[in-house]
């Protein structure tokens, strides 16, 4: 089969962006990462594009190709929660390697923000529970995950503070960015101070809503700039609801992870970049201890070590994750790939951290229901 | 023997103040929420039946940003899940101050033209 290889990503500031609308924002990114790729928009035979909850289109992919003046052989959206953009670029390199495309454009945006009222979104987010046995209870994503977090810091000795060492990082991070949402440093002081939303998570545990979009193209050719291969990748769907999670030790994560490390033919010992899908700190933590990344309970003693530090051994989602470059949607969980991609093809500019070969990629959707694994690695 | 086909067994328990859970005509695997098939063997005969409403505390959470008008005003309300005698794991309201392991009783009480579960010590 062929090889697919990400060949430009373009994005747009995160945070209010008021007057904006998920089209415009995806066109906005998608013209940047063309520009990246070198790439004439005619190049593009294939559009695979994210759901946006402010705009719940039939046909959004069929939709942002006549605004956005491209006439794909292959296109439609993805749902999958917050593991969408990973599974983009997992079924855009799919697309490549059979030869099905040349070019893939990978879009999404909205303005989850602005475009619509703050209970609206928090309870569209919570329709991923269960209509009948959870929903009425008055649950939220917030609380589904606080749920999580209060069996995975009793299971692993993690506390608060750890978590709240995870967020200052994130916070660290999109300081350095200059189109993150949330750029004012914190500390763990101020994280363990900040109001409770839903115990163990207090408002700096969960990351922002986000107005946003982000672009990526996945190509058959690597073209002249350097690039990035999609040399493994793995999914692993095990549950929807967090009632129907049996082990907080066994999400699927780890499942998916191995999938793309068998697939790339090597192990996490090879990697030397993270970019973890990171909703909340509770997220964050989990996912890195599953992977395999630190010891169950040691993520932080991992970050206070610097460990994932922009000069540590293993830097993590470098662009401030989710946590505090923001969350739009389906452009939020994409915002990894694109840093690991930049920062692996020396595309980070000021925040460029020195050579970087090979790197993965953690998306999850729902409360760790839906996993996406992606290993990416340098072409030079 | 009907076929279950949606989860208004469990809807359809809590009007009447029971709590009921799914299991398999077939194999009697108890199984959390309602599902279409047996998570175990596959079949697809499966049955709602009351459970004592024992059980033990899973998780807890204290919500403090309730999502809704409607849940704002029990804001701060404690959240579960609990896992049944029987088998399967249910979500609930909770009494203030359970913890991780305790035994906990379903009781119920009315809210927004629903009934919905609270836990409580034995």
């Amino acid at each position: 089969m062929r090889r697919a290889h990400i060949v430009g990503a373009g994005n747009t500031a995160f945070g209010r962006l008021e007057g904006r609308t998920p089209l415009d924002l995806m066109a906005e990114a998608a013209q940047r990462a063309l520009d990246d790729a070198a790439l004439d928009r005619t190049a593009i035979d294939g559009v695979l594009c994210g759901y946006a909850t402010t705009l719940p289109h039939l046909m959004l992919a069929t939709l942002f190709c006549e605004r956005f003046a491209l006439e794909p052989a292959y296109a439609h959206a993805m749902q999958l929660g917050g593991a969408t953009g990973a599974a983009m670029v997992m079924l855009a390199r799919e697309l490549v390697r059979v030869g099905r495309c040349r070019n893939v454009l990978v879009v999404a945006g909205e303005n989850r923000l602005t475009g619509q009222a703050r209970d609206s979104a928090i309870q569209t987010l919570a329709q991923v529970g269960d209509a009948d046995f959870e929903v009425p209870n008055g649950a939220s994503v917030p609380a589904y995950y606080a749920l999580l977090a209060s069996r995975y810091l009793h299971e692993t000795g993690l506390t608060e503070t750890d978590l709240a060492e995870l967020a200052v990082l994130m916070r660290a991070r999109a300081a350095e960015h200059p189109d993150a949402h949330q750029r004012t440093p914190i500390t763990v002081a101020d994280v363990l101070a900040s109001k409770s939303i839903a115990s163990p998570l207090k408002l700096l545990d969960c990351c922002p809503i986000s107005d946003g979009a982000m672009a990526l193209v996945i190509s058959a050719d690597p073209g002249r700039r350097l690039a990035a291969a999609i040399v493994g990748a793995g999914q692993a769907h095990r549950h929807q609801h967090l009632s129907a999670m049996a082990d907080v030790l066994d999400t699927g994560a780890a499942i998916a992870g191995r999938r793309a490390f068998d697939e790339a033919g090597f192990d996490r010992d090879r990697i030397d970049y993270l970019a973890i899908y990171d909703s909340f700190t509770i997220t964050l933590a989990i996912l890195i201890e599953e992977l395999g990344f630190a010891p169950r309970g040691g993520s932080a003693r991992r970050a206070r070590a610097g460990d994932f530090a922009p000069d540590g051994v293993l830097p993590l989602n470098t662009h401030g994750g989710l946590l505090s470059f923001g969350h739009s949607g389906v452009a939020g969980g994409m915002g990894h790939v694109v840093e690991a991609f930049r920062q692996l093809t020396g595309r980070a500019g000021a925040r460029q951290i020195p050579r970087r070969t090979c790197a993965f990629v953690h998306g999850d959707g729902g409360v760790l229901s839906s996993h996406v694994s992606l290993v990416l690695q340098r072409e030079d | 023997m009907s076929t279950v086909t949606s989860s208004n067994g469990f809807a359809a328990g809590l009007a009447e103040r029971e709590v009921r859970y799914q299991i398999c005509a077939d194999c009697g695997h108890v199984q959390t929420l309602a599902r279409l098939a047996c998570r175990s063997c596959g079949a697809s005969r499966l049955e709602w039946r009351r459970a004592a409403g024992t059980g033990a505390v899973f998780a807890v959470t204290v919500v403090s940003r309730a999502p809704s008008d409607e849940f704002r005003a029990l804001a701060p309300y404690t959240l579960v899940l609990v896992d049944l005698d029987e088998g399967c794991r249910i979500m609930g309201h909770a009494e203030p101050g359970v913890q991780i392991g305790q035994r906990v009783v379903a009781d119920f009480f009315d809210h927004g033209g629903r009934t919905l579960l609270r836990f409580r010590s034995p």
